[in-house]
This record gives structure tokens, C-alpha cells and sequence, in this order.
């Protein structure tokens, strides 16, 4: 499709390439091999769960959820595992945490799309009833020990880097390939499928939507059991990786993945947003919350350094859209006209 | 003649909020009475409830603010740390400096009213950033509450502030005629001057007109910017006000106190027939759903059994309820 | 004459629709007849019946009586598939496109999703829509996206994208609204091409010249019944407005005696805004409606919003009353004295979730209000009163929102806002858009009588015979400038219309 200009994606490429020249400058540690190990790695989380909210966000809606899903999702499964002796194949644990996921996934999807109630709210509600099932039906308390298959799992490395001055070692987690798996399914869903195209024509107008014939709440429906499929498997990821199972630890997390797909040029209003932009704005928060050793500030920064680039970069985009709305109303049609 | 009708000028037909909410309050009540009279009807329990109450009864007045300008403000327990915060740290480093303890009255004083500037100076900051900046009022409370707390975060280095002069605590602790505390008097006061503003006041009519339709508000010449950062500075003020209280309750201020009110304010706005898409919604409606909420917290308190968690499931189950029986009862 | 061939075979027949929207009467036993290839042309005022009976022929309603034959088949019931598998297409005033997608997309979706297509197959999509714009000959950039486009390229995306989807009856709902004249004519030129493709289109509208220009046969709804079903050769423009109507109206020209001795109660000097119009000059004086037409696009709109301070001009100066003045924001103009009346009343005019009495005073709260802002409930009673009933508005309740008034009452909330704070100036743009003639006269005869107590009056319009009728002086204005000022006894229509589009 013909792109005119740069487009908000190629903003914050820049951005993150002139963040990590300064935290390079500074430190000098920021392009080594073990250190962009690290940053991928703790990427992976996050970045799945921007893939979620990028369709939420693009279909018009807001999910806050997710990471009480994830939560829930990933201390059950473990729990049942670990009851059962589990010794098969780990694929079965992220099946498990996925259904568990599209359980609660579709019971956002109804009350979203059945009783057509705005979605924010929607989910701050079922994240309260989740968080309320996990930490006071279940008890939730941090397992330190997971199943041997999921640990194995965690474990393995596709390669390791090596800095080559201090000698640290990172571990390139297999876990990548979730990530990668999960970004393809969505580039598929949303580029090549009506489904996909329907989530965008959601967002851009509902009620041409239904005109046209895509099958309005249906769609919304399944984009809420989808992301809480894909919160499932990324909770399931993140106890793998951690080696350990803590109830509470994704909290808090939906802000800032929220955060990080608007900044990707995700219109809060819907109909536009794109996967390398959710992507870059992820990347773009990880490195920050990453950064903040190799910069030697202490990480209780990280917070308001967090809030400061969630302020500037959609303050940016806004007042780029005030700008220009302040310009005649009549300059655009002429345009077209001539 | 039906004209007369207009001299209470917000009450919006075919509302059935307070209704509901009345009877809501009185099923709790009832419920409460077969099943804990004793305890729940008790001078104790509505004293502790009085006390409870004002903190996040502010920050809800807050959140059906932000929401009857159509916006909402995530930041507000951001607002009320910070400003606590800074509050707690003049009132420690100025009690240290000050040689005769008599004086210490005037320090808290000062304290406060810094706080409360604060608390405005967050509000206005967030009314900038929404009105002229243009960030939509979601992402721009959420930034700033990670900014807020953040600042919190950083002048506390992430430690609880305590140690700070007994006199603060026993003023918060104040009881008028040892019935009435002090906090419940600032929040009844706090609740009829907003509800003043909002229905006797030219602001309130151009807040809910802004909360409709900002274009049509321009077009009007209403200063829609002034009166969104109006609206939000108020909300600042309230929520440093809900910190100072909070402070006072807890002897100590920290960066992550009381969490779960955002939450809780957004269901009380709610449940008080305010309506996410702004414009609707009024004070007295919000007030007995703080009761509400506050009779059922209490209620819950009263099973030992049930943890304190699953308080997190019942207030969800209530904002869903609460949404599709809006729902309902509006379609009909 | 009559170009149908009289032989042609019937397409549609609605008879004896009935239908009622709990309890309250919409349509009462209407029928409608459309033949193959006809310009059919469905007139009526607001309320009349006429978007009931469009949503009955789509399908989206279900009728509670009658039946309706399309190709031949007779359905008691229909549906929205039925009506689209025999060739029926709704063209609504908001089109249904997605503004966020490209030219291509909104072209080819309903084609895809009516194939009931899994994947999307971008090759596919771009022939699809290649092919649709070839049957208008359309020339657009396919990947552009619809919502920077002008409204006239995007009615006729929803028309290529009607006849891609086998459309035998295209039903047009009012699509000329938000046209230029110049837009208009292609719009006509397209329908003509459709006809001769066999196609029929039903022309819903309540434009007189219009619906005489294009159409063959008409019929006109009033309170849900059918009053007249003919050629329109048969009927002229006061048949039509009576038949409309119900009524007889005179139509005179406004013509007051002025004094143009005095100072003018607004004069513009040498007014210029980039991007807008050029060195404007002109003067208002007492007692004058002063018309401003010209296409869209001639800067008539940027105009009103400059002297209103939405965007303030870059150069030139505002005299009121004699006086310099310095108009930089909305709020500059209403201290002046100076109220507008926007075109989009939905969106810019009123707050249709509030009350009507709230609505009534929002522009005068200073005066209800103490100098700390507190309202004097005494004195915002009274203005609520004095204004529902000097404007006549029909309400139950004041409480109520805006939105149970109809098209007419609206309007006058509008203006009661405006004429509550002793507006000097009162610009209008459209200012009958949307209302019913009936309404519509009254509004002008409203705005008469304000012009001959003093105030001002601007009127931006491009309803010619509006301004012809309701403005003494009348601006022409192209390309941003004012390219002509007469007095509106001196010129008929056709000659103005003339002047508009002459270069």
C-alpha cells in the first residue's frame, strides 16, 4: 500500500536509536552482545502482550485485564501440573494456560460485545474478579518450584552471547520463538484474513461495519477470547522464564503495555495501528526500564521515567492532530478537489 | 405549572439512580441487620466507617469529576502520595528546625496547604495535558500517574515516610463532641462545596455542557480548555486532600498507599449514575454510593472468613452488575 | 415528457405499508411504485414517513402490513439480505465507510464478506475496486485513505460500491445535502449514467428545484401517507410546496427601508486569511439580512468562522459600530455582540443530551451569574421562560434533552441562545439545513422581525432561493473573494445561480 510520508513508526525508530547512542556514550555498554540478549529477553512478555492490546486498541476497545488473566491463567496451570506430576510435553501447559485464557477472554468478549458496554470499564471489572478468584478463592502464593518440563523449558537457550570485556553470559531464551510465533499469527490475522480487516473497520466505524455485512459482534467477541488466549500462553511464557510462578508480579503491567502500543502510533480511538509500531514502542519502554543500571540510576527512576515517555510520546502525536485541526476546515477538501 | 419544575435544575428525568441506590443501600442495611446487628449496627463500627470513608470518598468526588467532563483520571491516587508525601518530608525536616515544639501547629499547617498546592499543581498538569495538549484524558492520567508516583518513588527512595509529629496523627484523629471525626467534617464539607458548584454554579452548568459536546461548547464560547483544567485541578485538590487524610490514618505516607482506590472510585462514580461518556451524573447520587460502598466493605469486614481479597471479586461483580443493569433499565 | 418507457417492468411495489413505532404512527398504509430504470423521486418533510419507508425496502425494519413485490417476488416479510440479493442499495447521508481505510478496501469489502471470504487477497481487492470506479468513470487514487477525501468523492465510493454489488434500485437518502452546486450537477450527470445502465434510482429529497431537475415521477408523504404519486411534469413548484405541506405560502422578498447614512452596525475592512479569502470588504447596516453565498470552497464559511473568532483572520480590520475592534477567539465576538448559528447544529450547535432550558442560557451564563459565578435561580428561570415562549419552542418539559425537539424547535433553541444575550450581530450559516418548510418559514420570519428590531444579520447559505427570499442584499463570493454584491430584488435565481459558477 503506498505510504506518502514517514510514518509514526519511523519517529520512534529514531527514538530508540538516539536513546541507546546516549546510553551507549555513557556507558559504553549498551551495544554489546549480552546486553541486546538481555533486552530481547526481557522483551518477549511485554511484546506478546502488545500484540493482545494492538487489536483491542485497534478495534476501538481497551483491555485492562489481561495481566490478571495471565496471572490466573499461569498459577492454575501450575497448580494442576504440579498436582498431577506432570512429566509430558511442555506444549500441553501453555494449551492449558491458553484455555484458561480464552475462558476468561470470552467472558470479557460477552459482556463487551452482548451487552455492548464500554470496554475500559468491562474489563476493570472482570481484572478485579480475576485478581479476587486468584488471591482469595485459589490463595495465591508464590511457587517456587514448576513442573521439571516447564523449567526444562525455561532453560533452553537458543544460544548464548558473551561479553567479551567482563565476560558476562547471557541466555537467548527459547521463549523467543513464542514471541515470534505469536507476532506472525497476528501479522496473518489482522492483514490476511476478513477477520483481521474487520477489526480495523470496527475501529474505524462500527455501524458501517454491520452495513457492510461483517459480522459486528462476532468479531468482537473472538478478539477478547483471542487476547486472552494469547495473555494464557504469555503467562505461561513468563513463569517458564522466571523458574518460578509469583501471583502477583504481571500487576500493573497492562498500564505500561498500554502505554507501549499507543506510542507504536495506536490511535486510542481506533481503526489504526500497526505491528512493527506496537512493537518499536515496546521495545522502546523495555529499554528504559532496562537501561536504568547501565546509566548507574538507581531503578526507583524507572516509574517517572516511564510516565515521562508515555506523556511526551502521545503528547507528540496529539498535538500534531491539534495542529492540524486548527488549520481550515475547508484546506483538506480543496486538496482532494484539485 | 410545570415550569416551576426548572428551579432544581439538575434533576434529570427518567434517572433512577438514586432510586436504585436507595433501595441497594437498604437491602445492605436489612441484610446486615438479620445478620450482625449487633456488631454492624454499632457506635464502634459506624465510627470506624466514618473514619474510613472520607479518604477515598474524596478521590471518588474526584473521579465523577474528571468523568461528567467526559474525561477520567487514573492519576488521582498518584496525586494524593505525591502531595502526602511532600506534606510528610517539609513536616519531619521543618520540625527538626524548629526549636520550641509549640510551634509545630503552624509547621502541619504549612505542610498542608503545600500539599494541597500540589495536589493543584498535579491537577493542572493534567488539565494541560488534555486540553492543550490534546492527549486523551486516559493516556494522559495514566502517564502521569506513573509520574507521579514516580516522584513519590524517587523522594522517598521507595521507603515508607513515618516519624511524623504525633500532633499530625492526633489532629486527624480529632473527634468533634468525640462523635464526628475531623476527616468525615472536611468531607462533608468538600461534598456540599462541589455539589454547590456543580448545581448552583455557572461552572457547573458549562462542566456538564463540555462533558456533552466540546465542539458545540466552543461554539457557545464557553473556554472549554480553562474549564477541563478547572476540572482537573479540582480533582487535584481533592485527592491531596484524600492523601493528607490518609496520611493521618496510617501515621506515614508511602508511594503505593491505597492502590485499589482508583478501582474503587471508578465503581463508586458508577454505581452513582455518572456516565463514562461524560456529561451526566451529580454529587448527591456519587455521596450514597460512597455509602454504599463503604456499608458493604464494612459488611464484608464483619465474615472473618472471607479474605480480604475476595473483596476484589465482589467490587467487580458489582461494576459489571451495576453496568448492565444501567443498561437495562435505560433500553426500556 | 415522460421518458419512461411506459412498458417497463416494475421493480418495486410497496403496497399498503403500514407501520408503527410503539403506538405512534409512522407510515399508514403507503404505497410506492418504482419502474425499471426511472429516477423516482420520494419527497416529504421531516417526520413525513420517508426514512421509515426506506429502512422497510432495506429491510431493516420489518413492516407491521402490506407487502412488497421487488423482481417479481412478493414478501410479507423482508430482510436486509433479501432486499440486497434483489439488487436493493441504500446510499445513506453518512455513506457507511470506514474512514480509516483505504479507497480500495472500502470498495471491496462487501463484495468479499458477501462471498462469504476467509482471507483477504489484496490482488483481488484491487481489481474488485478497479473495476467499480471504471463503471462511473471515477478517477481516484485507490490507496488514498476516506477520510481525507471530500464528501463528493466519498458519495460516489458508496455509489461505485453500490453497483458493484448488483444494484437494480439505488435508494439515495437526501444525497445532496452536504453538496456544492457543482457537486450536485456531477452527481446528476452519474444518475443519468445509471439509468441508462438500466438501473432505477429512488431520490429521497425535499429540495424543490432538485427534485424537479432530476426526476421523472415523484411521490410525497405527509404524516405517513402517500398524497401525491405522478410524473413530475404534471406538478409545479407550488403544487409541490403545498403538496409538501399542506399549506399555501407567499413568497416575498424582504425588502426594509434602510438608512445607509448611518454607521454600519459591522464593517469589514480589507479582511484577508490565508488559506481562506482575500482582502474582504463590507458593510452591515441596521435592520439589513445581508446574504453570503458562493460554492463550498469560496471561502463563504471561513468567512463566518473568522468574524467569529474561531479562525481569526490574519489581516484587515472589524469595525462595530464605528468602533475597532480586535476579534482573536469566540469568546472576543460574543463580548461583541456577536453570535453564529453553525451548519452542523448536531455536533456545533447543541448539546442534545442536556436539557432544552440548559442549552437555552449556555451562552449567557455571565449574566445569570453573580461576579464569584454563583446562578441567580430567579433570573435563569425567567430567561428560560421569557425565550421558550418568544420562540415558540414546543416542549413539555424544559427538562428535557434537547433531542426529543424536532428538527424546527432545535433550531430555534439555537437561535433563542443567541437572541437571550442581545446579540448585535447574528451570523448564520445553513440556517435552515435539515428543518422542514414549514419550520423553515417560520425561522425566516423569526430572523425578519429580529432584522427589524436593529439587529444584524448575516446569513451564509447556498440555498438560493433562501437567500433570495430572506436576505435584501446579497454577497457573492469565489475563490475567497467577493466577487459580487446586488441587492437581492435585482436578480432572479437563475442568475444568480449563474454568477456563482461563472468564473
Amino acid at each position: 500500500m503506498g505510504k506518502k510520508r514517514l510514518g509514526h513508526e519511523f519517529y520512534v525508530f529514531l527514538a530508540i536509536v538516539s536513546l541507546s547512542l546516549i546510553i551507549q556514550a555513557r556507558s559504553g555498554q549498551f551495544f554489546t552482545l549480552n546486553n541486546i540478549v538481555d533486552l530481547m529477553v526481557s522483551f518477549i512478555v511485554p511484546a506478546i502482550f502488545a500484540m493482545c492490546e494492538l487489536i483491542v486498541i485497534i478495534s476501538g476497545g481497551m483491555d485492562v485485564s489481561f495481566p490478571a488473566v495471565a496471572s490466573l491463567s499461569m498459577f492454575a496451570t501450575t497448580k494442576i501440573l504440579l498436582s498431577m506430576n506432570y512429566t509430558g510435553n511442555v506444549f500441553f501447559a501453555f494449551l492449558l494456560s491458553g484455555s484458561f485464557g480464552l475462558i476468561m477472554g470470552a467472558i470479557n468478549g460477552a459482556l463487551i460485545s452482548i451487552f455492548n458496554l464500554p470496554a475500559l470499564i468491562v474489563t476493570l471489572g472482570t481484572q478485579s474478579i480475576f485478581m479476587g478468584i486468584l488471591q482469595g478463592a485459589l490463595n495465591a502464593q508464590e511457587i517456587a518450584e514448576i513442573p521439571k518440563v516447564m523449567f526444562d523449558f525455561g532453560n533452553a537457550k537458543l544460544f548464548v552471547a558473551t561479553n567479551p570485556l567482563n565476560g558476562l553470559k547471557s541466555n537467548m531464551s527459547s521463549s523467543i520463538l513464542i514471541l515470534f510465533a505469536v507476532v506472525i499469527i497476528t501479522y496473518v490475522f489482522l492483514h490476511f484474513t476478513m477477520w483481521g480487516r474487520g477489526v480495523y473497520a470496527i475501529g474505524g466505524d462500527s455501524n458501517s461495519a454491520i452495513r457492510a455485512g461483517f459480522k459486528v459482534k462476532q468479531i468482537k467477541f473472538s478478539i477478547y477470547c483471542f487476547v486472552g488466549i494469547v495473555a494464557g500462553i504469555a503467562g505461561m511464557t513468563r513463569v517458564c522464564m522466571m523458574q518460578n510462578c509469583q501471583p502477583n508480579n504481571l500487576i500493573g503491567m497492562e498500564m505500561t503495555v498500554i502505554a507501549a502500543v499507543v506510542l507504536g502510533g495506536t490511535s486510542v480511538k481506533g481503526g489504526s495501528g500497526t505491528i512493527i509500531g506496537a512493537l518499536l514502542g515496546t521495545f522502546l519502554l523495555t529499554i528504559i526500564s532496562n537501561s536504568l543500571l547501565l546509566l548507574s540510576i538507581p531503578t526507583y527512576w524507572q516509574s517517572f521515567f516511564t510516565g515521562l515517555i508515555i506523556i511526551i510520546g502521545t503528547g507528540v502525536t496529539s498535538f500534531q492532530l491539534i495542529l492540524s485541526s486548527h488549520r481550515l476546515p475547508s484546506m483538506r477538501k480543496s486538496k482532494n478537489e484539485a | 405549572m410545570k415550569h416551576d419544575a426548572l428551579s432544581s435544575r439538575k434533576l434529570q428525568k427518567n434517572d433512577n439512580t438514586l432510586l436504585n441506590n436507595l433501595v441497594v443501600a437498604a437491602v445492605i442495611l436489612i441484610t446486615m441487620a438479620i445478620l450482625k446487628s449487633s456488631k454492624f449496627f454499632s457506635f464502634t463500627n459506624f465510627q470506624s466507617m466514618a473514619y474510613q470513608l472520607p479518604q477515598y470518598g474524596l478521590m471518588a468526588f474526584a473521579m465523577a469529576l474528571a468523568m461528567i467532563s467526559g474525561g477520567i483520571d487514573l492519576s488521582i491516587v498518584g496525586m494524593a502520595n505525591l502531595s502526602s508525601m511532600i506534606a510528610a518530608l517539609m513536616m519531619i525536616k521543618l520540625a527538626n528546625l524548629i526549636p520550641n515544639q509549640n510551634l509545630i501547629i503552624y509547621v502541619i499547617i504549612i505542610s498542608c496547604l503545600i500539599a494541597i498546592l500540589i495536589g493543584l499543581l498535579c491537577g493542572l498538569l493534567n488539565g494541560l495535558l488534555i486540553s492543550k495538549i490534546g492527549i486523551p484524558p486516559i493516556l494522559a492520567t495514566l502517564g502521569s500517574m506513573q509520574l507521579f508516583s514516580g516522584v513519590s518513588i524517587i523522594l522517598s527512595k521507595g521507603n515508607a515516610i513515618n516519624r511524623l509529629p504525633p500532633l499530625y496523627a492526633k489532629i486527624g484523629n480529632y473527634a468533634l463532641f468525640n462523635i464526628v471525626p475531623l476527616p468525615l467534617l472536611i468531607f462533608i464539607l468538600l461534598a456540599l462545596s462541589v455539589s454547590f458548584m456543580l448545581n448552583k454554579s455557572a461552572y457547573g452548568i458549562k462542566l456538564y455542557m463540555v462533558g456533552s459536546n466540546t465542539k458545540a461548547a466552543k461554539f457557545s464560547g464557553l473556554h472549554v480548555d480553562k474549564i477541563i483544567i478547572q476540572t482537573y485541578c479540582l480533582a487535584g485538590i481533592l485527592s491531596s486532600v484524600s492523601g493528607l487524610i490518609m496520611m493521618s490514618r496510617l501515621n506515614s505516607a508511602k508511594s503505593d498507599y491505597g492502590q485499589q482506590y482508583t478501582l474503587q472510585c471508578l465503581l463508586i462514580a458508577i454505581l452513582g449514575g455518572v456516565n463514562p461518556q461524560g456529561g451526566h451524573g451529580n454529587i448527591s447520587n456519587v455521596m450514597i454510593a460512597i455509602l454504599i460502598f463503604q456499608f458493604l466493605s464494612s459488611s464484608i469486614n464483619m465474615f472473618p472468613y472471607f479474605s480480604n481479597f475476595y473483596k476484589l471479586l465482589i467490587w467487580g461483580i458489582v461494576l459489571l452488575g451495576v453496568m448492565i443493569w444501567n443498561k437495562y433499565s435505560k433500553s426500556r | 415528457m415522460d421518458t419512461t418507457p411506459q412498458t417497463a417492468e416494475i421493480i418495486l411495489k410497496a403496497s399498503n405499508i403500514k407501520k408503527s413505532f410503539s403506538g405512534v404512527v409512522a407510515l399508514d398504509g403507503v404505497d410506492l411504485e418504482i419502474k425499471k430504470g426511472e429516477i423516482h423521486c420520494l419527497a416529504g418533510e421531516n417526520g413525513c414517513g420517508k426514512s421509515t419507508l426506506i429502512k422497510i425496502i432495506s429491510g431493516v425494519y420489518g413492516m407491521d402490513s402490506g407487502k412488497i413485490e421487488l423482481n417479481g417476488h412478493t414478501y410479507h416479510k423482508i430482510s436486509p439480505i433479501d432486499s440486497i440479493r434483489n439488487g436493493v442499495q441504500v446510499i445513506y447521508q453518512d455513506f457507511s465507510l470506514f474512514p480509516n481505510l483505504s479507497v480500495m478496501e472500502n470498495l471491496a469489502y462487501n463484495t468479499e464478506l458477501a462471498q462469504k471470504r476467509t482471507f483477504v487477497n489484496w490482488k483481488r481487492l484491487r481489481k474488485i475496486a478497479e473495476e467499480a470506479i471504471r463503471m462511473i468513470d471515477f478517477n481516484i487514487d485507490l490507496d488514498q485513505k476516506v477520510e481525507l477525501l471530500s464528501i463528493a468523492n466519498r458519495q460516489q465510493i458508496a455509489i461505485c460500491r453500490a453497483l458493484i454489488n448488483d444494484a437494480k434500485l439505488i435508494i439515495m437518502d437526501e444525497p445532496t445535502t452536504a453538496l456544492t452546486k457543482k457537486e450536485v450537477q456531477n452527481l446528476f450527470r452519474i444518475i443519468k449514467l445509471l439509468q441508462v445502465k438500466g438501473i432505477s434510482i429512488l431520490f429521497v429529497s425535499h429540495k424543490i428545484e432538485e427534485v424537479f431537475e432530476i426526476s421523472e415521477r415523484l411521490t410525497i408523504l405527509r404524516n405517513g401517507k402517500n398524497v401525491l404519486a405522478c410524473s413530475t411534469s404534471e406538478i409545479d413548484n407550488q403544487d409541490f410546496s403545498y403538496y409538501m405541506t399542506g399549506k399555501k405560502f407567499e413568497m416575498s422578498c424582504y425588502d426594509p427601508t434602510i438608512d445607509y447614512s448611518a454607521t454600519p452596525i459591522l464593517k469589514v475592512n480589507n479582511l484577508s486569511l490565508k488559506n481562506g479569502f482575500n482582502d474582504i470588504s463590507f458593510s452591515l447596516y441596521r435592520g439589513e439580512i445581508l446574504g453570503i453565498t458562493g460554492l463550498l470552497g469560496s471561502g463563504r464559511t471561513e468567512l463566518a468562522l473568522s468574524l467569529f473568532g474561531i479562525c481569526p483572520a490574519d489581516s484587515g480590520s472589524i469595525e462595530l459600530n464605528g468602533i475597532d475592534v480586535k476579534i482573536t477567539s469566540v469568546f472576543d465576538a460574543i463580548q461583541n455582540g456577536i453570535g453564529y448559528v453553525p451548519d452542523d447544529r448536531l455536533t456545533e450547535g447543541l448539546f442534545l443530551d442536556q436539557a432544552i432550558s440548559d442549552n437555552i442560557i449556555v451562552s449567557n451564563l455571565e449574566n445569570l451569574s453573580n461576579k464569584i459565578g454563583i446562578l441567580d435561580n430567579k433570573k435563569r428561570i425567567a430567561a428560560i421562560k421569557e425565550w421558550l415562549e418568544k420562540l415558540s419552542i414546543k416542549t413539555s418539559d424544559p427538562r428535557d434533552n434537547v433531542q426529543t425537539l424536532s428538527g424546527g424547535n432545535q433550531q430555534r433553541v439555537v437561535l433563542s441562545k443567541w437572541m437571550s444575550r442581545n446579540t448585535a450581530i447574528l451570523i448564520l450559516n445553513g440556517p435552515t439545513i435539515g428543518v422542514d418548510i414549514g419550520s423553515k418559514n417560520e425561522i425566516h420570519t423569526i430572523l425578519r422581525s429580529l432584522a427589524e428590531k436593529g439587529m444584524g444579520i448575516l446569513i451564509i447559505s447556498d440555498d438560493l432561493p433562501e437567500v433570495l427570499t430572506t436576505c435584501n442584499r446579497i454577497l457573492i463570493m469565489k475563490h475567497g473573494n467577493l466577487m459580487g454584491r446586488l441587492k437581492s430584488s435585482d436578480i432572479s435565481e437563475l442568475e444568480l445561480a449563474r454568477e456563482c459558477i461563472s468564473n
